[in-house]
């Protein structure tokens, strides 16, 4: 046999990291349900629940919603959790880099975002008149991974940064103004304009501008698209510099 | 000889605290060194700089002729997971598979666990193990990869006897197939029976390094009791306690001293003389209280 690949590496990772996650199924199900119960609790039985272009909306904000809760949890607290464990510390005694590592946990998250987003669209298509023809279905999917990326960089950032405590603490913080600001519980339509002018600065704005447009086949604003590459590049960078002074715990 | 790790005047802080200062190490292909040193020494430290754990603040580490922090270097490299830090949901075969594939040839799973006795436990969650079971699992893992050399910290503390007899049959095993052992470990007598040389360390320094025999010659490694009412002074003591008439007399030389002893017509009874064990020796290199018998323990370690 001979050395491992960078891709049997990450493919072993994501094995890994997955069976991991699944083994706690009540962490997957809290993260990965509350968006649907939201969708079912607080959009079906109002009357925009039978308006298509609200519906779509309003289960569209609710799936970055999805996308964020297992950014700032999954990653921001489960990888602070790890760096705590004498594991983790071992894990980077193997032969193997932080590439296959860090896609290990990317693509687990991203299953995850899936297995949430299945309820989400089942409710949406069955309960409420929200519409997506087949044909925006890519461009959606697309644009829901655009918004979700500065989002991952985010929960990198706070992980690799911040101890368990504190990642907490810091991503039950970010959670609701970041998803209120954002206008993914409240369209922004509905905003007086002092919340308007904040909630244009958000990510989460940017991000569900970005995917509503997608859903209803309409332009996306330029400013969006800029502020979400902005955002982007901001928490990159944070997330790449987080990475790279972690050693670990902070103590011997 | 091949070199398989190096330190060059590794130092190593946490901010006002030096963990690690100056230490230069060689570890040649096919030794088992022995690491001494009390709790808070920097055996720790050390050994996380040879598995690229950390960086050293100062001085240069090489793993494998290059720097360990890169993964390529550590793909002959094996390790123990240090506290019974094991990821509790995952069963027995799934973990040693996932660090099995880390590796261009693996031991296979079942022969791994038949020579750590987990056999029979494949299907466990590794949290349901028992605390040796754990700790046999987090010692099975480092041998899975077929590395040159592995770096084994504490690998028996917490086992009974039986579990530590058939760890060091493992790592004795593992050595006379040409394998390289770093180890620490708080049972000094089974360092003084495995390792071919000991490093002793404290308070970041490397005090002695060297055979057990040149350890243990660099400390009065002769120790003689005797009763007696009063004892004059005597040439060939460096150190010396009482309690009641029961002296203990600390020498290198115990024939001289009891030729000493002898012409000074002292009325003594209950003679005992003792080679010093590797731990005497050791407490004696590390304490404080005796630190000045031996004023340059540092320069003969070189």
């Amino acid at each position: 046999m001979s050395t491992p690949t960078i891709f049997r590496l990450t493919s072993l990772h994501t094995r890994y990291q997955f069976t991991e996650t699944i083994r706690v199924p009540i962490a997957v199900i809290g993260t990965t349900l509350f968006p649907s119960l939201s969708l079912l609790f607080f959009v079906v039985p109002q009357p925009f629940a039978q308006d298509p272009r609200q519906a779509t909306a309003a289960a569209a904000q609710l799936a970055i919603f999805a996308v964020m809760t297992v950014c700032l949890f999954t990653y921001g607290v489960g990888v602070a959790e790890d760096r705590a464990l004498p594991w983790d510390g071992y894990l980077r005694t193997l032969p193997v880099g932080p590439l296959p590592r860090l896609t290990g946990r990317l693509l687990t998250g991203l299953a995850f975002v899936v297995i949430g987003l299945v309820p989400l669209v089942l409710i949406a298509w069955l309960a409420t008149a929200a519409t997506l023809p087949i044909s925006r279905l890519a461009m959606t999917a697309a644009a829901l991974l655009a918004a979700g990326v500065p989002l991952f960089a985010l929960g990198i950032t706070i992980g690799y940064s911040l101890s368990t405590r504190a990642a907490m603490a810091v991503a039950q913080s970010l959670l609701m103004p970041l998803a209120f600001g954002g206008g993914l519980f409240v369209p922004p339509n509905m905003f007086p304009g002092w919340l308007d002018a904040i909630s244009r600065c958000l990510p989460t704005r940017a991000g569900r501008d970005l995917v509503v447009t997608a859903t209803a086949g309409t332009d996306v604003a330029g400013t969006s698209v800029l502020m979400l590459a902005g955002w982007t590049v901001l928490t990159g960078s944070l997330a790449v510099w987080a990475y790279r002074r972690d050693q670990g715990r902070r103590f011997r | 000889m091949e070199i398989l790790a190096r330190t060059v005047h590794a130092t190593r802080r946490y901010g006002p605290v030096t963990a690690l200062d100056g230490v230069c190490l060689e570890v040649p292909a096919g030794q088992l060194l022995g690491l001494l040193g009390p709790n808070g020494a920097g055996k720790t430290t050390l050994l996380q700089l040879l598995a690229g754990l950390r960086r050293p603040t100062s001085g240069t580490v090489e793993l494998f002729g290059g720097d360990p922090r890169m993964a390529a270097r550590r793909r002959r490299l094996g390790c123990t997971v240090q506290e019974t830090g094991l990821p509790p949901t995952l069963r027995v075969h799934e973990i040693v598979d996932f660090v099995g594939g880390h590796f261009a040839n693996p031991v296979p799973t079942a022969q791994l666990l038949d020579q750590f006795a987990l056999t029979g436990l494949e299907g466990r969650q590794s949290g349901g193990l028992s605390g040796g079971q754990k700790r046999r699992l987090a010692v099975a893992v480092a041998f899975v990869g077929r590395p040159d050399l592995v770096l084994l910290d504490e690998p028996t503390t917490g086992l009974d006897v039986e579990a530590r007899h058939l760890l060091w049959g493992a790592v004795h095993h593992y050595h006379q197939g040409g394998g390289t052992v770093v180890l620490t470990s708080h049972y000094l007598q089974e360092v003084e029976a495995l390792a071919e040389r000991v490093v002793v360390i404290d308070q970041g320094r490397v005090r002695a390094d060297g055979t057990i025999a040149e350890v243990r010659a660099l400390v009065p490694a002769r120790r003689v009791r005797l009763n007696a009412p009063d004892l004059p002074p005597l040439a060939g003591v460096e150190s010396s306690s009482r309690v009641g008439d029961r002296y203990e007399l600390w020498t290198t030389d115990s024939d001289a001293l009891l030729r000493e002893l002898v012409d000074s017509r002292v009325p003594f009874r209950d003679l005992e003389v003792a080679r010093a064990s590797l731990e005497e020796a050791f407490l004696a290199l590390t304490s404080p209280s005796t630190q000045t018998l031996t004023p340059t323990p540092v320069e003969m370690a070189r």
